[in-house]
């Protein structure tokens, strides 16, 4: 199951991301701390800024937090360690993707929710059909007014299919 | 005096809103056909008369005529005559009038070509146009008038925001508003059809070329948007899970679902009530999207032109819509007659598993749009929902949508054969295998789901070619008969095809993009090089230049590979001095679907500056991918079935025959 979500996890990832404000030297010298902190960058979100995470940002603020993430990074926390800091610092406001909380239940499960739920009404519709393709509902009776305006059509219609 | 005559013409506009939301309505009530008739010489009247004010607005704009205040907050004299015009839509009560002007069009569209329609239908299709549009001409002209003058009118206008002078987001806004406002005919059509309690195939088939068509607009006008974003930003990201984008990509997603149930409603009679419902829905959204984006209730990267006032106005239009619309829906709903009946297996199974995914993707993308506002509304906490949210929940969806899409198609209506339908799909299941391996043994050492991802684009795209080699029976007749049968095969055979296939595309893009761009960021000063992704980059110089209303910073970059120079690149900072602000403009060089990007950051103390270099393989994909669909949209809209002021009955009738 943790597969599975990791899996979904990392496919929705490919799905969009990379904007980058990355200064020069802002860099960490290892690459591979230096993708940590591009990675947790990209969920953190840059608060006087909208809706962009320090990843994008060019905001002074975004910069003091992606040195932030680098520090820690650097002290030797875990990405884990690095979101608790921040959030513990800066309210939950700062991550981008909100924690599973009692607060954000229907944030997270609606949607979910609507698959499922969507999907059982569809199943239970298909059941109580019958089996048989049959039973085919006649369509809406013609007004009165479109009868009158059949008649005229058929009756305009009718020498010209004659003759084809 | 132009001034106020584009007012006036506006509040004629509002009397003839007035009488076309009543007249006709009550004309198809009574059956009295000059009441019904009424709705037609109004609906052409108010186009007329909605044209004439936003005529008048653009001569203000283009005359540079600043005691206006509209003209003097967002023109300047000296700006290009293109940015004049497009101007007039790039604020707030501009882009409303643009928005009322593309209904009012629609309902003289629908009035000049409708007369194939019942005449009740008509009478109530127009008379619920009359409604919405009398809501928004109050709107404009009490909270957002574009025609007040100042008093004593200044010498220079303050510009209009620099962000906005560029020719993608000129052509953005009326592309966008072509899409939202055209979803209008279809919940017009719905309440129409709520009214009368009568529905039937004949009503999806009047509504579906205007869904049609709004559609296609809606995904030009996206992929314009998330085109303009990726090269004005300065980012190279072109989809930002932005409130404003997703404001406009609820309605495609609704749209795209109610297209396809449509066409269920229209072959087989069935879905009905979805379909009405849908058709509010997707309005409805279009109509949120308004509000979203209008009222400033979010503050967002688009974000300009925004007051209080016009929030309450708006919502209380979206409350009155959206609520009596689905009150009547509620009523009405059980009276429709449900039609025929299918399988789960079949081509109606797909088109509701598709409209399934359709609808959750939507709702994931409304809830996570507007949890964060309600919760600060209700609790006080303020969280953020971010492209990470919108990643992991909306990005799963669309994994069995894809799959699905290559075997909707094959299906057949009522009861389908899945294991046929796979055996028809074997070759694109090949292709999509041997994709996946290739690319997977190109980027050793990588995750296998970008492969995958890729798999299953290639799967989408060969699928679409697959149905069309399937009907034509390529291979299995003689390539002249294939060739006979394909100019045969109906346009919204092909429709589909083109527009399956943009989708795979589309997703080829997006995977390529993120998972293979390369990114380079340095601090550059004049003869430095660089490279990228086999590309050398040698920073030549850097000089400023006076443009018509800026002064520029401009880079330039001579691009060689392997020692053949291939040309220059010029980014550049913009620097508007009217209202102190600047802009970046990217320098992108193409090479085939993919593109080499440069933009420019902060000049450094040691005269060199912050260059942000980037190779994004197959990036042009991405938006590709709705142009095709978009094309495709078009190939179904010129199919006779659907034409729009279709052929004489008859006609059309052994039209039909011949299709089928």
């Amino acid at each position: 199951m943790k597969r599975l979500l990791l899996a979904m996890a990392i496919l929705a990832a490919i799905g969009f991301s990379p904007v980058r404000a990355v200064q020069p030297d802002e860099v960490m010298a290892d690459p591979a701390r230096e993708a940590r902190a591009r990675n947790l960058s990209q969920e953190l979100r840059c608060m006087v800024c909208q809706n962009q995470s320090i990843d994008d940002s060019e905001a002074p603020l975004a910069r003091d937090l992606r040195l932030l993430v680098r520090e820690r990074i650097a002290s030797g926390d875990s990405d884990a360690q690095v979101i608790d800091f921040l959030v513990a610092r800066y309210g939950e406001f700062v991550l981008l993707r909100p924690r599973f909380e009692p607060h954000t239940l229907l944030l997270w499960l609606l949607a979910p929710l609507v698959l499922v739920g969507g999907g059982l009404m569809l199943w239970l519709q298909a059941r109580r059909r019958p089996k048989s393709g049959a039973g085919e509902v006649p369509p809406d009776e013609l007004t009165p007014e479109e009868q009158a305006r059949l008649k005229v059509l058929m009756a305009a219609d009718a020498p010209s299919q004659n003759q084809p | 005096m132009i001034a106020e005559a584009g007012h006036y013409a506006l509040v004629l506009a509002l009397g003839l809103a007035l009488i076309q939301s009543t007249v006709p309505m009550l004309g198809a009530r009574w059956g009295d056909p000059a009441l019904m008739n009424v709705a037609r010489s109004t609906a052409l009247a108010q186009f007329l008369f909605v044209a004439l004010s936003f005529a008048a607005l653009v001569t203000l704009h283009v005359t540079s005529d600043f005691s206006v205040v509209n003209v003097y907050e967002n023109s300047h004299s000296l700006q290009p005559m293109i940015y004049k015009i497009t101007g007039v839509w790039g604020n707030h009560e501009g882009s409303m009038l643009l928005w009322v002007l593309i209904l009012a069009l629609f309902g003289g569209l629908v009035a000049a070509f409708g007369n194939n329609l019942p005449l009740s239908l008509r009478a109530n299709v127009l008379g619920v146009q009359a409604w919405i549009a009398g809501a928004f001409y109050l709107f404009i002209l009490i909270t957002s008038n574009p025609f007040l003058r100042i008093a004593n009118p200044p010498l220079e206008g303050r510009d209009l925001n620099p962000v906005l002078q560029d020719i993608g987001i000129a052509v953005h806004p009326p592309m966008l508003y072509l899409g939202y406002v055209g979803f209008s005919i279809s919940f017009s059509f719905a309440i129409a059809a709520l009214l009368e309690g009568r529905i039937d195939a004949a009503w999806a088939r009047w509504v579906r070329p205007w869904t049609l068509m709004a559609w296609i607009f809606l995904t030009l006008g996206i992929a314009m948007g998330s085109y303009w974003a990726y090269y004005e930003l300065g980012w190279g990201g072109w989809w930002f899970w932005d409130p404003v984008e997703n404001a406009s990509l609820m309605p495609w997603l609704a749209g795209t679902a109610l297209l396809h149930s449509a066409l269920v409603m229209e072959k087989r009679n069935a879905l009905k009530v979805w379909t009405i419902l849908l058709s509010i829905l997707t309005f409805s959204l279009s109509l949120l999207g308004t509000f979203l984006v209008r009222s400033g209730v979010l503050t967002s990267v688009h974000a300009f032109a925004s007051d209080p006032t016009r929030g309450v106005f708006i919502l209380l239009i979206l409350c009155i819509f959206i609520g009596g619309s689905l009150t009547l829906f509620a009523g009405r709903a059980s009276s429709l007659k449900q039609g025929g009946l299918f399988a789960p297996i079949s081509r109606e199974g797909a088109l509701v598993l598709n409209n399934l995914f359709l609808t959750t993707a939507c709702a994931t993308v409304f809830i996570g749009t507007l949890y964060p506002l309600a919760l600060e509304v209700i609790t006080g906490d303020k969280i953020s929902v971010g492209a990470p949210f919108f990643n992991l929940t909306f990005g799963p969806l669309f994994v069995p949508l894809m799959v699905a899409v290559p075997f909707g198609p094959m299906l057949a209506w009522k009861r389908g054969d899945l294991l046929g339908a796979a055996q028809r799909l074997m070759a694109a299941g090949i292709t999509a295998l041997i994709a996946f391996a290739i690319v997977w043994a190109w980027a050793r050492g990588g995750s296998a789901l970008a492969p995958l991802a890729i798999g299953l684009a290639v799967f989408v795209v060969a699928g679409a070619v697959s149905d069309l080699a399937e009907r034509v029976q390529l291979f299995r007749v003689p390539p002249r008969v294939s060739l006979r049968r394909a100019g045969g095969l109906p346009r919204s055979v092909w429709g589909a095809a083109f527009a399956h296939a943009g989708v795979g595309v589309a997703l080829m893009g997006i995977v390529c993009e993120t998972t293979w761009n390369s990114e380079h960021i340095a601090a550059m000063r004049s003869g430095d090089s660089t490279v990228i992704a086999g590309y050398e980059l040698r920073f030549d110089r850097l000089k400023e230049q006076q443009g018509p209303n800026y002064r520029e910073l401009v880079a330039s970059f001579n691009v060689s590979v392997d020692g053949k120079p291939l040309g220059v690149m010029t980014p550049s900072k913009r620097n508007f001095t009217t209202r102190g602000t600047s802009t970046t403009e990217a320098a992108l060089l193409s090479r085939g679907a993919s593109q080499l990007y440069i933009s420019l950051g902060d000049t450094t103390s040691n005269g060199g500056i912050n260059v942000r270099m980037y190779y994004k393989p197959l990036v042009l994909l991405i938006w590709f991918g709705p142009v095709l669909m978009a094309f495709g949209g078009m190939l179904s809209l010129s199919d006779r079935r659907l034409r729009v002021g279709a052929p004489k009955p008859a006609r059309a009738l052994r039209g039909l025959q011949a299709a089928e």
